[in-house]
């Protein structure tokens, strides 16, 4: 017991400091209206609440996370096993293109996000392009021209674009890595069982690379539900609140305009929503794949 | 995110300051304080051992020439003053005024700075009510040396911050892209500066850039039309009792869309003015008017920075403006309301904290003098210190500093005046109004149901 205690003291205290406490504080001055300067005066019970849940752009905030969500499920997962098994085969050039296909993910947010900002808008469309649309023309696709950060009903588009591009080399090395610890003989005996490629893939590979799956899932979902950073550099949640997620409209409507309180109402819903589904997802999706790691033995 | 000091600049409110004659300051108490004289020692003349002070400064000017400047202005006042240390730091500009400031305030003690940066009118008030600000108005020569530009930074009669640079926004345009559209006299009238755009446009040139991805760089045409739309009286009154029921708010927007409706597709601005982010990448309106491809953009006076800097090929560190580049001050509208000449403006100004000890005031003075302020000028700015003006080198900034003078009326930014829940709720309402589906009337229900919210 005591070195229970020894060992995970230090854990426990910078989790209560730096994780436990910001939450309770959190929801301590989500009830009160407080610009972050002096004491807290005015209680106001739920109103931040009310408030937060009735305007527009939190609304069209939290549709836009649940966008991301369902499209990196959907488009990401898909794409990264595929890519994940033809990088699995002996290819020529194999780890040329693992690497390849993973460094985005290496490149620094901010970086890579001031990078898209910089190549995706037309300065002075059609006579000035900017360096994409540039390309886009010289290789014949001039029609599909946009405004990419600009136009309001495609720039969540855009941003998921951005996002596929920097996050499906992660997908795709878990992936990997669950392949490879795949026992080679399984697939052998499906080909020696008549099995092909294709076949092999679907019944053999995918029900074994599902523990995989169901965690990257998991880790893109929480990602999409926080998502800042990348959306915050390209667009600031523009134009006009199109492209805005729970964690920059939190920035903006708290930090910004210093109503730390309001600010906190929104981290505390943001919190909610993550929690509940992160708990919803262990219990339902992750309940096997953790079995052996929480409870004390095989039953 | 990357805006930068400039954004904030933005935030300022709504001083009216009847710049004209204003020489004679606001009053203060009429005899010199005198624990204020600027870089002496008066421990050291008395013989009395020199106790250490440690002095923290906190400023926005990241970039150069500023860090070197105040840094040198630091060491020539530790040089004068045995036992005084003065640590100066420099922050980007929201990080400073959103997190750092307001953390260190609320902590106090050492960890608040003893002299930091502070915003006008709404934005210095909540500092003053929480009681973080010492008052300066015993700095009477200070005070007064500043004139009408202070006049943002007193809240119920006392002055609680010295601005050290103040100007009034206007057109910046491209001389050789309006010599080329055969634009020969610069507009004073809206009905002028309409024939100046038809002119341009058919040219081939865009006439305005607009960041409108920002905000705020778009709400600056409402304001434009506010100030011009409604009386000095009733714009005080409504930056008071933040109340914007006057009709006046509604006939701003009205006439601001009569104007922009006029023209056809995104005109009188460039493409996707939505989308248009207001500085530091090319295809920001810094940078299209930086390149040439719009040609005038509505700003404040550090836009001839934001320029320099996206010249193409322009150096690291100090970009020279460039030579194409000038200014004109907003045109007036015939037969509006508001006070012909009236202009819209703001700068920064040095606060002290509360509890910082007196040699904080002697660096104050210091920083104020006109030596250091002239010497600040040279750098490109516009001074606020009577005198200093002379250090001005650039026309251009000539050319502003004397429309600041002569402007009939000074209203400070009005997101800045409002302050931050206010200004933001008004910014993204005009946003809407502009390149969304809002209507005129819904620009002051945001800004009285914000209100609502203090």
């Amino acid at each position: 017991m005591l070195e229970v205690g020894f060992f995970s003291a230090p854990a426990l205290l910078i989790y209560c400091a730096f994780v436990l406490l910001p939450v309770v504080l959190a929801a301590f001055y989500s009830f009160w209206n407080w610009n972050g300067l002096g004491p807290l005066e005015r209680f106001i019970g739920f109103e931040n609440y009310t408030r937060l849940l009735s305007d527009p752009v939190f609304h069209t905030a939290v549709k836009n996370n649940f966008f991301i969500v369902i499209a990196s499920l959907v488009v990401q997962g898909p794409i990264a096993i595929l890519i994940a098994l033809l990088l699995n085969r002996r290819l020529r050039f194999r780890g040329l293109f693992r690497a390849l296909v993973f460094v985005p993910y290496v490149l620094a947010e901010v970086m890579a996000g001031l990078a898209w900002r910089i190549i995706l808008p037309s300065p002075n469309p059609p006579a000035v392009l900017g360096p994409f649309d540039t390309w886009l023309e010289a290789i014949g696709l001039g029609d599909l021209r946009q405004a990419w950060l600009a136009d309001q009903t495609i720039v969540m588009w855009t941003i998921f674009g951005i996002l596929t591009w920097k996050y499906i080399g992660f997908a795709i090395i878990l992936m990997l890595a669950g392949l490879s610890g795949m026992p080679e003989e399984l697939t052998e005996a499906a080909a020696i069982d008549g099995a092909g490629w294709w076949k092999t893939q679907w019944y053999v590979t995918l029900p074994l690379l599902g523990p995989t799956i169901r965690i990257w899932a998991f880790l893109s979902i929480i990602g999409s539900l926080q998502l800042f950073d990348m959306v915050w550099i390209v667009t600031g949640g523009g134009p006009l609140h199109a492209s805005s997620t729970m964690a920059t409209y939190m920035v903006e409507f708290g930090r910004n305009t210093q109503q730390i309180g309001f600010g906190s109402a929104v981290a505390v819903v943001l919190f909610i929503i993550s929690l509940v589904i992160a708990l919803v997802y262990q219990r339902f999706a992750l309940r096997r794949d953790l079995q052996g790691s929480i409870t004390s033995g095989v039953k | 995110m990357a805006r930068n000091r400039k954004v904030a600049a933005a935030a300022s409110v709504a001083a009216m300051a009847l710049l004209v004659g204003a020489c004679a300051g606001n009053g203060g108490t009429g005899t010199t304080d005198p624990t204020t004289p600027a870089s002496t020692d008066t421990a050291s003349e008395t013989g009395a051992p020199v106790e250490p002070v440690t002095l923290t400064w906190w400023h926005n000017g990241t970039g150069e020439p500023l860090k070197s400047f105040w840094e040198g202005v630091a060491d020539e006042f530790e040089a004068a003053n045995e036992g005084v240390t003065v640590e100066v730091q420099a922050f980007q500009n929201e990080d400073l005024q959103r997190t750092l400031i307001p953390n260190a305030l609320n902590a106090g003690g050492d960890a608040a700075p003893d002299l930091f940066m502070v915003w006008a009118e709404g934005e210095i008030k909540a500092q003053v009510e929480a009681g973080f600000l010492k008052d300066l108005s015993g700095l009477t020569e200070v005070v007064e040396s500043v004139g009408g530009s202070g006049t943002g930074w007193n809240v119920d009669g006392k002055q609680y911050g010295i601005p050290y640079r103040y100007g009034i926004e206007g057109l910046w345009y491209n001389k050789d892209l309006f010599a080329q559209a055969g634009v020969t006299d610069l507009p004073t009238t809206f009905s002028e500066f309409d024939e100046v755009i038809t002119k341009l446009d058919n040219a081939g040139v865009t006439p305005i850039g607009v960041g409108g991805g920002d905000g705020w760089p778009a709400a600056h045409w409402w304001y434009q039309f506010a100030i011009k739309s409604c009386s000095a009286d009733a714009l005080s009154t409504a930056a008071s009792t933040l109340d914007f029921s006057d009709p006046c708010f509604v006939t701003a927007g009205e006439n601001l869309m009569n104007w922009i409706d006029q023209f056809e597709g995104d005109l009188p601005f460039q493409a996707n003015p939505s989308g248009t982010p207001a500085q530091s990448v090319p295809a920001s309106s810094a940078g299209l008017l930086a390149n040439s491809q719009t040609s005038m953009e509505l700003m404040g006076t550090w836009h001839r920075g934001e320029v320099a800097k996206l010249v193409p090929g322009a150096p690291a560190d100090n970009p020279p403006a460039p030579e194409w580049l000038g200014w004109f001050p907003v045109p007036d509208i015939e037969g509006a309301a508001g006070a012909p000449g009236a202009a819209l403006g703001s700068g920064d100004a040095w606060g002290v904290y509360v509890d910082a000890p007196d040699a904080a005031l002697d660096l104050l003075t210091y920083i104020s003098s006109v030596d250091v302020q002239t010497r600040f000028a040279a750098t490109g700015e516009i001074p606020t210190v009577a005198g200093a003006e002379a250090g001005i080198t650039d026309p251009v900034l000539k050319q502003i500093a004397d429309g600041t003078v002569n402007a009939s009326l000074v209203v400070t930014w009005l997101d800045t005046q409002y302050g931050p829940v206010v200004g933001k709720a008004m910014n993204d309402a005009i946003v809407n109004l502009l390149f969304g589906s809002g209507t005129a009337a819904q620009v002051p229900e945001a800004m009285n149901q914000a209100a609502a919210t203090l």
